[in-house]
């Protein structure tokens, strides 16, 4: 199994949240925008199981990816803690990433919080030749990564709750403007469900297809233990499906919010 | 591998080319794992919880961490007998491994059925699950008392056509009288333990972290207590056992052999790390060369009081 890798970089993007660069070729190389790695934090059973983490961003030149994270608990805050040179464990690629469709020329990337970190690379991969991204934070001590989106798509709006900086409100406020300005070919949301929801249902109104990337805990991350599940539709029944081998990411029109 | 020491173990007529075995509910169909190692390298592969229907399990979220363990409350969700039997045994019989169907059921007419089905099924055994504690109906609660396994044992071993290894509950207050039913009622072998009942909850929301409130603890923190409840059954029956609880390498393997195991199954280990299955045999292996111990049958039991 190919799963210890070197850390090249870890840097501080604010207070709280952090952007670690991981040699791997293989995963670099392999890595589809919206896919996930599971990431073993120290070498202990004192956290014992592996976090989920989306890819941020690759580097397929360099062999590097990218992962930022927002330190929450002991997890995250050990893998804070690692520095340039250290040997981390992690099994991926994983999971379903975005879909990345030729014929889709306008696109809107849609993320709030850490929801935002999958579709950076997405924004870089896609083919579209219009590609807007409305992003969403509590405040303006939060906003991060905001060159490199402004670099990798064609409008950046940023909405912060406290309107503390760029406009005040919600992302999906701004997404309903964008959409009633011209109706774009594909929407990605990725963020707190309840912004998903909203926008799931907003888009659905103007009949936009979208995908929306989930969150759960999670056990194995390949599919094996049914621990990962959400409500997904199953002709006219439903079902419980793993997000981290479905998922993460399911069409808008798929999965069951409730 | 050394070819002077033996791995194999015959488990109730179930011939097992090494004494691990996948356990039941951590590893689906085999067929996630089957990308990570040969599964041609395991002993056995006990799938998924089964059922008479498919069932769609509990809601999320299913899992919490704990010291060194998990909580689980995934609660059976599974495509049901039929579809394991259609789509499930081709894969599986692909490989050179032994095949455990682990059978759940709401009543004794459920479990009669799923032994019955299963034993016209071409695998070779069949784990009573009467331990599952994140359902609401049959399993636990007839596992755990000595008259309703006595009861579901006797019944359904008459419709009996493959080994029948029935799966014991740790929540009990004496394990060794539920296997003395389990023996009396026909079983040909017992495996244990499964989870222990357990919640967790999140102080800052005040609420439990599990969508079904409580779950079942598997994992490292459970292994003492899964090795005293070996070593207590080992004594009171002489049913072969398959042991299990928190086990994560060759040294834990070991342990649960001594403690009377005639072989182990395991699960959570390998959410951390999906080699640990193929570590364990390997460390298995070392164990036995360097204790010059040729035959690890010669390890069952052997603990030294
Ligand atoms: C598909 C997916 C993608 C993710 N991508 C990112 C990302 O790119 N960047 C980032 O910062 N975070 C991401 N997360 C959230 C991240 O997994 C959690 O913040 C992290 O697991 C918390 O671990 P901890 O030890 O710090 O917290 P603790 O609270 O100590 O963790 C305890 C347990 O709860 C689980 N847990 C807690 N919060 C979450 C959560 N929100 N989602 C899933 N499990 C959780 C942990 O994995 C662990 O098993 C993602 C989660 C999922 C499911
Ligand atoms: C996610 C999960 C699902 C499980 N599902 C089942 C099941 O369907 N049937 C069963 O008999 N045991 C089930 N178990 C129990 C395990 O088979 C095993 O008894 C227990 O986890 C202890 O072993 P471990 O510590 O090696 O995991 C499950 C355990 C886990 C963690
Ligand atoms: S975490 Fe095991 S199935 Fe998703």
């Amino acid at each position: 199994m190919d799963n210890i890798f070197k850390i090249a970089k870890s840097e501080m993007l604010n207070a709280d949240t952090f952007l670690l660069t991981i040699e791997s070729e293989r995963i670099a190389k392999k890595a589809r925008p919206g896919q996930i790695v599971h990431v073993k934090c120290g070498n202990g059973t004192e956290v014992y199981l592996r976090r989920p983490i989306s890819i941020c961003s690759v580097d397929r030149e360099k062999g590097t990816f990218d992962l930022a994270i927002q330190i929450r608990g002991k997890g995250t805050k050990i893998l804070s803690n690692m520095k340039p040179g250290d040997e981390i464990d992690i099994i991926g690629p994983l999971g379903q990433g975005f879909s990345l469709y030729p014929k889709h020329r306008k696109i809107i990337v849609v993320g709030g919080g850490i929801g935002i970190f999958p579709l950076l690379q997405l924004l870089k991969d896609h083919p579209a030749d219009n590609k807007k991204a409305i992003l969403g934070f509590r405040n303006r001590s939060l906003v991060i990564l905001e060159n490199e989106f402004r670099q990798s798509c064609d409008g950046l709006f940023i909405a912060t709750d406290d309107g503390s900086y760029g406009e005040k409100g919600f992302v999906t406020d701004i997404l309903k403007k964008e959409v009633e300005k011209e109706l774009p070919d594909m929407v990605f949301l990725c963020g707190p469900i309840v912004m998903m929801k909203a926008g799931v249902e907003l888009l659905k109104k103007y009949n936009v297809p979208c995908e929306v990337s989930m969150e759960q805990r999670m056990g194995c991350g390949i599919g094996a233990c049914l621990t990962c599940v959400c409500k997904v539709k199953k002709g006219d029944d439903w079902e419980y499906t793993q997000v981290c081998k479905r998922g993460p990411v399911f069409s808008g029109d798929e999965v069951i919010f409730d | 591998m050394n070819s002077n020491i033996s791995l194999e173990v015959n488990v109730a007529g179930i011939k097992l080319k090494n004494p691990v075995i996948a356990a039941s509910g951590c590893f689906g169909f085999g067929r996630e794992y089957s990308r990570y190692f040969d599964l041609n390298r395991l002993g056995g592969i006990a799938v998924k919880g089964l059922t008479r229907e498919p069932r769609k399990g509990n809601p999320p979220p299913r899992i919490a961490e704990t010291p060194a363990g998990i909580l689980n409350s995934v609660g059976l969700q599974n495509p049901g007998v039929q579809a394991f039997i259609e789509k499930e045994i081709p894969f599986l019989r692909g490989f050179d491994t032994a095949i455990i169907a682990n059978a759940s059921g709401n009543t004794i007419e459920d479990y009669e059925y799923m032994v019955k089905t299963l034993s016209d099924a071409d695998i070779d055994g069949i784990e009573l699950n009467l331990s599952c504690p994140n359902v609401k109906e049959g399993c636990m609660s007839f596992g755990s008392t000595a008259n309703g396994v006595f009861e579901v044992v006797s019944r359904v071993k008459k419709k009996a056509g493959k080994p029948l290894i029935v799966k014991l509950t740790p929540n009990v207050t004496d394990i060794t009288e539920i296997a003395r039913a389990a023996e009396a009622a026909g079983a040909d072998a017992v495996s244990l333990i499964n989870t222990l009942l357990g919640m967790a909850i999140d102080a800052k929301t005040r609420r439990p972290i599990l969508g079904n409130v409580t779950g079942g603890l598997s994992g490292p923190a459970v292994k003492p207590v899964a090795l005293r409840m070996v070593w207590q059954v080992s004594k009171a029956v002489n049913i072969p056992i398959i042991g299990m609880g928190g086990i994560s390498n060759g040294t834990d393997a070991v342990e649960f052999l001594l403690a009377g195991a005639s072989a182990v199954m395991m699960g959570t280990a390998g959410f951390v790390n999906p080699m640990a299955w193929v570590e364990t045999i390997e460390g298995l292996e070392n164990y036995m060369a360097e204790n010059k111990v040729k035959s690890v049958t010669e390890l069952i039991g052997g603990l030294i009081v």
